[in-house]
């Protein structure tokens, strides 16, 4: 696991606090880089049109600017960052009397995690284990795992996720929601967060073995 | 290696348990036939590797640019912020 630690600096709160409260232009445009993409694609599942997803956004970034002088870190900065988006957007999206899809969030077909061919079928004596199975990640190139194309990768299949399978993988491996939260914002039950988190990766890791075999 | 007991878990059946054993949310009997079938599956093993580094990549900062008006704009109003708290 330690191959794949967080590599900007962005991704350690106390530096970056300190360098918005002293103006840090810099590192504010760092983060805007991180996070803006996620939180637009994440204040349009709210509001109706793209513009005020937008606005959702500029409102967001200036509560944080308001904010930043009493921020404590009891939760990581992106955490608090998406609470705040999800919030204005939320509130938005009642007074435009959009109906938020998320009470038909619940998981509707069938779907596995990895295809059936790469298992072994019913005849074989190992039916249902692997027929096809993954390869140990430190069989690839190393830079493989660390280039940041791997992230770009993961976003694109992030944004192909149904709707409700990217909110959820969204609020818990993106913005670092804890399940709870994540079940009381939507309105969903434990048990189908599970089933939509669950889906959401298997995917995601799909695109990953995907770009890993590439070359 | 023996061939599996028909009530063993299966790597298929294994795949779609990995998320519930990452939340904790595995009965205690589930988790031990879970944590039993990885001793000897290095596949499975491989697997759940997978998708620990999957989770831990989609946590990292996204790189690619928003839109660059919406980007110009946060930047100015970082600015205003700026000036007018010094």
């Amino acid at each position: 696991m330690h191959r794949v630690a967080p590599q900007t600096s962005v991704s350690d709160d106390a530096t970056v606090v300190a360098a918005l409260r002293d103006g840090d232009e810099h590192v504010f445009a760092e983060l805007v880089t991180a996070y803006s993409n996620p939180l637009l694609r994440l204040a349009q599942d709210f509001v109706r049109t793209r513009s005020v997803a937008e606005e959702v956004v500029q409102e967001t970034w200036l509560a944080v600017f308001e904010g930043i002088d009493r921020f404590e870190g009891r939760s990581s900065l992106k955490t608090w960052l998406f609470r705040i988006l999800v919030n204005k957007a939320k509130s938005r999206g009642a007074r435009e009397a959009r109906t938020v899809p998320f009470s038909s969030l619940a998981p509707t077909d069938d779907e596995s995690a990895v295809p059936e061919d790469r298992f072994r079928g019913p005849d074989n004596q190992w039916a249902g284990h692997w027929a096809s199975p993954p390869r140990p990640l430190d069989t690839y190139p190393e830079h493989r795992l660390l280039a940041r194309e791997v992230r770009g990768r993961i976003g694109q299949a992030l944004e192909a996720l149904p709707d409700s399978q990217r909110v959820v993988v969204t609020l818990r491996d993106v913005a670092g929601w804890d399940a709870d939260e994540v079940c009381e914002t939507l309105g969903l039950s434990e048990g189908n967060q599970r089933v939509l988190l669950h889906r959401g990766r298997a995917k995601l890791r799909a695109a990953l073995e995907q770009y890993l075999d590439e070359d | 290696m023996a061939v599996p007991d028909a009530t063993d878990l299966t790597c298929r059946e294994l795949v779609e348990l990995v998320t519930d054993y990452l939340e904790g949310a595995l009965a205690a009997r589930d988790r031990l036939d879970f944590e039993r079938h990885l001793v000897w599956c290095s596949w499975c093993r491989d697997y759940l590797d997978h998708m620990r580094t999957t989770i831990a990549i989609t946590g990292r900062p996204e790189t690619a640019d928003p839109p660059s008006p919406l980007r110009e704009q946060l930047l100015e109003a970082f600015r205003d912020w700026k000036t007018a708290r010094e």
